[in-house]
């Protein structure tokens, strides 16, 4: 399928999809790929992967909904198919998830026409990687308190700051960045940024190390960094409703401009689990046969198949009190979902748990421990799990505002 | 699990089964709210748990719940009843939950979908008059150990001539003091029987069992030698009739758990929002925020179960069973959590009689263990998704 998919039948959309999938089923990767696309650490995991997105967005899966003129296809909802036949296909991620999920949905909403069309292709096509710079040391759940300071001089901007928990940052092209351009008001202090990273003079990105022992975020330093006021996106003193959009569409409650294969596979993940218990040990017995692992197990597929038929009764609204009920509900139960089924492979891997990534009898090299390690990156991203149960009981239940 | 399903992608919620249910929920509000309920139930407690008195119920209230059809619901339209869908009486069941009904309806229901799934004359007969005259009735199906197997039928039976006597004790009979017919399982050698016999019939004595729950009656029924015509014969090998009805028993009382919890979710979230200590809304601390939160996100996993389940069973899709199983663990285990925080996060008010709290909180604690809790129906599910036990 070379030329990009035109019908807008979205069934004949999603067996062309499907088909292109079975056929194009990418070799497999050179180099083993972290779990998320967000941890991606070598040079060589990122040219797999962006030869991948490449070959997904000629296809038409990537920029499906986009507008042909801002290099997308210019469908209506197929993008929301496409993402579920690459999930489907378990095929590799798409890397450029911060662009996809993140900068392009928030670009589309506050950008200048010019702006669309400088930024948004390069995104699509995965040749422009984005990172976000939103976090700092002294602003992580109470995102406003922001200290970068954006200082006007003449038609240009002099950036100085730390920004941390960069993932993707020592690939990136652009960042999308929250900045302080005033420090009278807290929130109408802000202006948001699209910000040149590589190669851009004042600007240092460094790795900083997981508790997984791995790399796969920065922190990226400005001193006194120099940017035209065309990147900035939306008004001075705007930041925190751009912002907002942002932290929207990536917590799920749009579909983007495309997610690609990977995590996410619920039910494959209570499988594993039993695939675990049947090859692990607990004193004489099989894990598999002990009834306390069992049940847990069980509670673990019962979570998987509760978060299948949410999904399922998001779209039934006659059997949604709040509209937003659910789908604010979704970062923080998947999140807890893979932290909670880590923790139990862990548990039942038993004296193998200790084994880690390069341990040549560790169980699934290593996966569990891993895994378990991992999580609480996701726990904590994108608004802590704390932060979104307070936007649920403020937002949905009506409780009062905790700030 | 595979994904062989047939059920709706909407799980058959319709424009008919949204109508039903705002009805329900609209004639329980003006006809049962909660001070009614209040005064109804739980006005004295020496009545109920000292006086020995059988629970009280709303008998005018009954009488326009039948006018509006509900026990007809699960009865086929030849019978005179609605024929609604599984997850259609679902959305129904969770406002009799909402609002703490106490009435015979769950056990008529429950033996209406035993009848239908026997579909012999003898049933039809039943269910005829159940969807006509709103006949209450219920089910007689569990042993002394309160076991919950399809297969431990409380009675015994023998043959006398065409019919059958029966012998032995059935326990923990649901509103018994409220129905005047019960589908009685009994074992005749190692076949499996259902008979219809009346609660007034000679030989039946029902003992009142003493239960926290002041939203039902429970009883156990001792049978005397009791003669069965051939014509109250529902079933003479009811085994299949019992596997197939047993998970929708399961999901009614899942759908009763799933609107009673979120009654309780909904009245704790607006005390926290009146109730003020160190000059705030309680709901503005986290400690009192968060565990709304979290039991909302356990009810809304029930809700779910429970709507996928009923659309498995609607479409007879062979996940139906797994799907039942789970739908009855998360709304026990859901209901559970809430009954829990919302007496604590309710403080000393919650733990009077005076608040309407409790009444929730003991129906609740019965509906879990009615037809298993948790961690039966997870033993259960252990089976289906891990495997039985390969090592004894």
């Amino acid at each position: 399928m070379n030329a990009p998919i035109q019908e807008p039948d979205p069934n004949e959309f999603r067996s062309k999809v499907r088909r292109w999938l079975e056929e194009n089923v990418p070799p497999p990767s050179p180099e083993r790929l972290p779990i998320t696309p967000i941890e991606v650490m070598t040079f060589g995991q990122r040219d797999y992967l962006q030869e991948w997105q490449r070959k997904c967005y000629k296809a038409g899966l990537v920029g499906t909904d986009i507008p042909v003129e801002y290099g997308g296809y210019g469908h209506k909802g197929l993008q929301s198919i496409a993402n579920q036949e690459m999930k489907r296909a378990k095929v590799p991620y798409l890397i450029n998830i911060v662009g996809l999920s993140m900068a392009v949905p928030t670009i589309l909403r506050h950008g200048t026409e010019e702006q669309k069309r400088k930024f948004i292709p390069g995104c699509l096509s995965g040749e422009e990687i984005w990172c976000q710079g939103f976090s700092e040391p002294g602003a992580g759940s109470d995102l406003a308190n922001q200290r970068t300071m954006a200082k006007k001089d003449g038609d240009d901007w002099i950036l100085n700051g730390h920004k941390v928990w960069t993932s993707l940052g020592h690939f990136a092209k652009w960042m999308i960045l929250l900045t302080r351009t005033s420090s009278e008001h807290k929130y109408e202090g802000l202006t948001y940024f699209l910000c040149p990273i590589e190669g851009q003079s004042g600007v240092t990105v460094r790795p900083l190390v997981k508790i997984t022992g791995e790399t796969g975020f920065n922190e990226v330093l400005f001193e006194d960094a120099r940017i035209p006021d065309a990147y900035r996106l939306d008004e001075v003193g705007k930041g925190w409703t751009v912002a907002m959009t942002t932290l929207t569409a990536e917590r799920g409650a749009s579909e983007g401009a495309g997610s690609g294969g990977g995590a996410g596979d619920i039910l494959g993940a209570t499988a594993k689990l039993v695939e675990l218990a049947r090859n692990s040990w607990s004193g004489d017995t099989l894990a598999a046969d002990n009834p306390v692992t069992r049940d847990a197990i069980v509670q673990r597929s019962i979570a998987a198949e509760g978060l299948r038929q949410s999904a399922r009764r998001a779209r039934v609204s006659s059997l949604c009190d709040h509209p937003m009920r659910l789908p604010l509900q979704q970062k923080l139960a998947v999140t807890e979902f893979d932290q909670e089924n880590a923790r139990l492979g862990v548990q039942i891997a038993g004296a193998h748990s200790t084994l880690y990534k390069r341990d040549s009898r560790a169980p699934s090299e290593g996966h569990w421990p891993l895994a378990y390690l991992n999580s609480y990156g996701n726990t904590i991203a994108a608004g802590t799990n704390e932060i979104q149960r307070n936007i649920l009981g403020e937002r949905v239940l009506g409780l009062p505002k905790s700030k | 699990m595979s994904s062989i399903s047939k059920a709706p992608q909407d799980f058959g919620f319709g424009e008919d089964e949204v109508m039903l249910r705002d009805v329900a929920h609209r004639f329980l509000d003006a006809r049962l709210p909660t001070d009614k309920l209040r005064r109804l139930v739980a006005e004295r407690p020496e009545t109920v748990y000292d006086g020995g008195a059988t629970a009280p119920w709303d008998k005018a209230l009954w009488s326009e719940i039948v006018e509006l059809g509900w026990t007809g619901l699960a009865i086929d339209q030849e019978q005179g009843g609605a024929d609604i869908s599984l997850v259609g009486i679902a959305g129904i069941v969770e406002e009799v939950g909402r609002y703490a009904l106490p009435s015979p309806l769950i056990p008529t229901l429950s033996a209406s979908m035993m009848l239908r799934a026997a579909g012999t004359e003898a049933a039809n007969r039943i269910m005829t008059q159940i969807a006509s005259e709103g006949t209450p009735t219920g089910l007689a199906i569990t042993n002394a150990r309160g076991s919950w197997e399809p297969g431990d039928a409380p009675l015994t039976a023998v043959a006398d001539g065409d019919g059958l006597i029966l012998s032995g004790s059935a326990y923990f009979v649901q509103d018994a003091f409220k129905v005047d017919v019960l589908l009685v399982s009994a074992k005749l050698g190692n076949k499996l029987l259902l008979c219809g016999v009346r609660t007034d019939a000679k030989g039946v004595h029902l003992k009142q069992d003493h239960i926290h729950d002041l939203t039902r009656d429970q009883a156990s029924v001792h049978f005397d030698e009791v003669r069965i015509e051939p014509e109250a014969i529902i079933s003479r090998d009811a085994a299949s009739v019992f596997q197939a009805t047993w998970p929708r028993l399961m999901v009614l009382i899942a759908a009763d758990l799933c609107g009673a919890a979120e009654w309780l979710l909904q009245t704790t979230v607006e005390y926290a929002k009146e109730r003020v200590q160190f000059d705030r809304p309680i709901g503005f601390f986290q400690a009192v925020k968060h565990p709304l939160v979290n039991a909302m996100m356990k009810i809304d996993e029930a809700r779910s179960l429970v709507y996928h389940a009923c659309a498995e069973l609607d479409a007879g899709s062979e996940n139906a069973v797994t799907a039942a199983h789970m739908a009855k663990s998360s709304a026990s285990d859901a209901a559970a959590f809430i009954s829990d925080r919302s007496i604590q996060l309710h403080g000393g008010i919650g733990f009077t009689w005076e608040h309407a709290l409790h009444i929730y909180f003991k129906r609740n604690m019965h509906n879990q263990a009615l037809m298993g809790d948790g961690v039966y129906h997870r033993q259960k599910l252990a089976d289906l998704v891990i495997g039985p036990i390969s090592v004894i």
